[in-house]
């Protein structure tokens, strides 16, 4: 009998792997996504829900949880798997409560001295008429000025999406750390292709002249460092993953508990201020 | 040659330009003397038009006090970005030429009704007001020389958002420019945002929604997602004043709506408050 070809789904090494191809990983549906964290990673988990303003956002989850021996606040943004989840999650477009709600939770673990750990994964912040009416600028803007100063170490990590301001509000710290095929960038390449080439279909394009990639961000001197995903990406193996995850974060967060206060408030006002000084 | 028969060179008319001045808003033709008298404000539907950086440090600033700053920080290109138009090193480069102003904020010191303070101001024709690395830098700097000096910070906001051709390097200038702005507040001094038209995006989603005080001029646009994708995003039209300085100020995110002509007199009356004096 002739041997059966077996064709490995989703296999991506010795291709070489386009902008385009690493945008595609790390939105993919099987992606790792907070859920899966939460349950891989984190020995326990209590939930904090709400803003204390307007409402509890589910497309952004916190909450006290202990990582290794490690209590930590964690927070990050929640996308769903299947169609219920993700309505409910709103596909993990934040609204200003959400970024309220992590910015409460952030004011928390200053209070009680725990480091704060993000998980980055998002399209972008919610552009719908009432998270304008609420505020969405002043809410990731508030944010960044928050994150700035807040009085305990922080780590960031983009496990998938990094979408534009919608990301970077959750995402000031001492360390950040991407995901090898997760993104950030300014704008979606979507987007960037309809405006800049007028042409939406050039959107691969854009994402190879956007330099959206972790190699590409790490050259630039945006993140510190690329945690390694198991071959063919994330959502192949999550246990594989997420472990990478979860020691790349206790490793960062021995570092910076070392750390005073006061240095590692100087040391992260030069880090974001040395970005764009060329 | 007798006059009668010499043919006229050109048809006798009045240039219109040069005599008219026609509101972008309501299309009122207004003698350009008087429109220029106004401020470049419609005596019929009160439209602010936009004004270049130079003119609005005229209106708010003390005669020959503005003195500028870092004016050597300009674009930088760090993705060597080429677009379906061509390359952004040389779009900047014109722009730079073109507009004279070497960034898309003009940043320095200067006295209002001689109280000393430290003052950027944004210009809309230099690449739609984007915040690149170059405008990120020079709001970091003027902060710094208001924390030094001990003055107050007031930034004035024209802005489409971040600028695309500089990818996650923009994106970073809102945490920067924020981080910046948080050691001010935390210093206890006095920080103003004045949003004119347009601010929206990564502007309006940082330093220009952080002020101690947001102050705007009527009708300016002022929002974070544009128009479109929201359209798009809930499948509805937004109402005519969405977005507006009126309705931002209804929504609480706006403490006052300044007319242009009330600005300078309305800036020192509040820095007094704020402990300023000459």
């Amino acid at each position: 009998m002739a041997k059966k070809t077996v064709v490995k789904k989703d296999t991506v090494e010795d291709i070489k792997q386009t902008a385009w191809d690493i945008v595609q990983l790390a939105r993919h549906a099987e992606r790792p996504n907070i859920t899966d964290y939460i349950k891989l990673m984190c020995k326990d988990f209590v939930e904090l829900h709400g803003d204390r303003l307007f409402g509890d956002d589910r497309s952004m989850i916190g909450g006290f949880a202990t990582i290794g021996g490690e209590k930590v606040m964690l927070i990050g943004h929640r996308k769903g798997r299947g169609i219920e989840e993700n309505i409910e999650a709103n596909f993990g477009m934040a609204s200003p409560e959400g970024y309220r709600k992590a910015k409460r939770l952030m004011k928390l673990a200053e209070k009680y001295h725990l480091p704060v750990v993000s998980l980055v994964d998002t399209p972008g912040a919610y552009p719908g008429l009432e998270a304008e009416a609420r505020g969405q600028a002043e809410a990731i803007a508030n944010n960044l000025e928050f994150m700035a100063t807040l009085k305990t170490p922080m780590v960031i990590v983009v496990t998938g999406e990094g979408g534009s301001g919608g990301a970077l509000g959750i995402a000031v710290g001492d360390r950040i750390l991407m995901l090898q095929n997760a993104v950030y960038s300014v704008i979606s390449p979507e987007g960037c292709a309809s405006i800049l080439w007028r042409d939406g279909t050039k959107a691969a394009l854009a994402a190879e002249t956007l330099k959206i990639t972790a190699p590409s961000l790490k050259s630039l001197g945006i993140i510190d460092d690329i945690i390694p995903e198991p071959k063919g990406g994330a959502h192949t193996d999550a246990a594989t993953a997420v472990a990478a995850v979860q020691k790349a974060v206790l490793d960062n967060l021995a570092v910076l508990k070392k750390i005073s206060l006061d240095v590692l408030l100087q040391q992260r006002y030069d880090k974001f201020a040395a970005m764009g000084r060329f | 040659m007798a006059w009668f028969e010499k043919v006229a060179e050109a048809p006798l008319r009045i240039p219109t330009e040069t005599v008219w001045a026609v509101c972008p808003s309501c299309k009122a033709y207004v003698e350009k003397a008087d429109w220029k008298a106004a401020d470049k404000v419609c005596p019929r539907c009160n439209y602010h038009e936009r004004l270049g950086c130079r003119e609005r440090v005229a209106l708010i600033t003390d005669a020959k006090s503005f003195k500028e700053l870092n004016a050597q920080v300009g674009p930088n290109d760090p993705l060597k970005f080429k677009d379906s138009t061509g390359a952004y090193a040389d779009k900047a480069k014109a722009t730079v030429e073109k507009t004279g102003i070497g960034e898309a904020v003009l940043t320095g010191t200067a006295t209002i009704e001689k109280m000393p303070v430290v003052l950027g101001v944004m210009d809309f024709k230099f690449l739609g007001g984007s915040l690149g690395s170059g405008t990120g830098e020079r709001i970091l700097l003027a902060a710094e020389v208001a924390l030094k000096q001990k003055h107050p910070l007031i930034l004035i906001s024209a802005s489409g958002g971040a600028r695309m051709h500089e990818g996650i390097v923009s994106l970073m200038q809102m945490a920067k420019t924020c981080a910046a702005i948080a050691r001010l507040k935390e210093a206890g001094l006095p920080y103003i945002s004045i949003l004119t038209d347009p601010t929206t995006g990564g502007v309006s989603a940082s330093y220009a929604m952080i002020g101690d005080l947001n102050i705007a001029e009527p009708k300016a646009l002022i929002g974070f997602a544009g128009r479109r994708v929201i359209e798009q995003t809930i499948k509805q039209k937004l109402p005519d004043d969405f977005q507006t300085a009126e309705y931002t100020q209804a929504h609480g995110f706006i403490d006052h709506i300044v007319p242009r002509k009330e600005m300078k007199s309305f800036l020192a009356s509040v820095l007094r408050y704020a402990g300023c004096s000459c």
